[in-house]
């Protein structure tokens, strides 16, 4: 599955745009799947889980980035991505379910803050960008 | 099998008697079509599906995707009893229609993003977490009398 022109160009223009909330939209893409799907607090047991928890702001912060690293790379996410890709299979080895959890998390997020701009089109680009970095952040998982 | 808290029911039933179910439907089922093209297989006789604007502008598509809300309102009148209330449906989509179930989860995670562009900000992380457990418990009920 490959990105046609079109959905890059869309991605890239509204990334324009999520970037200027990065960090508020870090927060609350980690947020959302906390209390929508608990079971995956169950891999943050050392963080502290409350609204406003500088380790939460941190956290989200540093998955906005990565996707933001996808979306500069937006042509080789694999290459862009390698490294998370590395950690998530060795060492973090988190169930591939949950990347479908929160990229759902992650859409609505967007769509709550940017509605004018998640037409259907966008949408579609969207969930098909976040399913692309899924695969390559669990490819190398075995 | 999730279990309603009164504040998860209040929040469902407030956010829902502010939803126009007629744009909702049509935005939701149109949205599956786009967004995952392949349940597009349950449609042949809608006619043009060929771009996001087609599918969007299709008036199968709207008045199809009022009826599903408008079932899934009367099921909000019914938060205790959702196997029960849709015991009939889900022989139907089992039995007539052949439906994966798989797809009654994508269409509720469609409906909670249509939600969350409708609201906006009012669709905060909790009022989400409401709705994830109402599409989980209607696509459970759904597919509770497939065989």
């Amino acid at each position: 599955m490959s990105l046609t022109k079109t959905e890059r160009t869309i991605i890239v223009s509204m990334w324009a745009k999520i970037s200027t909330q990065a960090d508020t939209i870090g927060t609350e893409t980690l947020e959302r799947p906390f209390l929508s799907h608990p079971q995956t607090k169950t891999y943050f047991p050392h963080f502290d889980l409350h609204p406003g928890s500088a380790q939460l702001r941190a956290h989200g912060s540093k998955v906005v980035a990565a996707v933001g690293d996808a979306v500069k790379s937006i042509d080789d996410i694999g290459g862009a991505l390698s490294k998370l890709s590395e950690l998530h299979a060795y060492i973090l080895r988190v169930d591939p379910v949950n990347f479908k959890l929160l990229s759902h998390c992650l859409l609505v997020t967007l769509a709550a803050r940017f509605p004018a701009d998640f037409t259907a089109e966008a949408h579609a680009a969207w969930d098909k960008f976040l399913s692309v970095v899924s695969s390559v952040l669990t490819e190398k998982y075995r | 099998m999730g279990h309603f808290t009164e504040e998860d029911k209040a929040t469902i039933t407030s956010l829902w008697g502010k939803v126009n179910v007629e744009d909702a439907g049509g935005e939701t089922l149109g949205r599956l079509l786009v967004v995952y093209p392949w349940t597009q297989r349950f449609f042949d006789s809608f006619g043009n599906l060929s771009s996001a604007s087609a599918i969007m502008g299709n008036p199968k598509v709207k008045a199809h995707g009022k009826k599903v809300l408008t079932s899934l309102g009367d099921a909000i009148k019914h938060l205790d009893d959702l196997k029960g209330t849709f015991a009939q449906l889900s022989e139907l989509h089992c039995d007539k229609l052949h439906v994966d179930p798989e797809n009654f989860k994508l269409l509720g995670n469609v409906l909670v993003t249509v939600l969350a562009i409708h609201f906006s900000k009012e669709f905060t992380p909790e009022v989400q977490a409401s709705w994830q457990k109402m599409v989980t418990a209607v696509a459970s009920a759904l597919s509770s009398r497939y065989h």
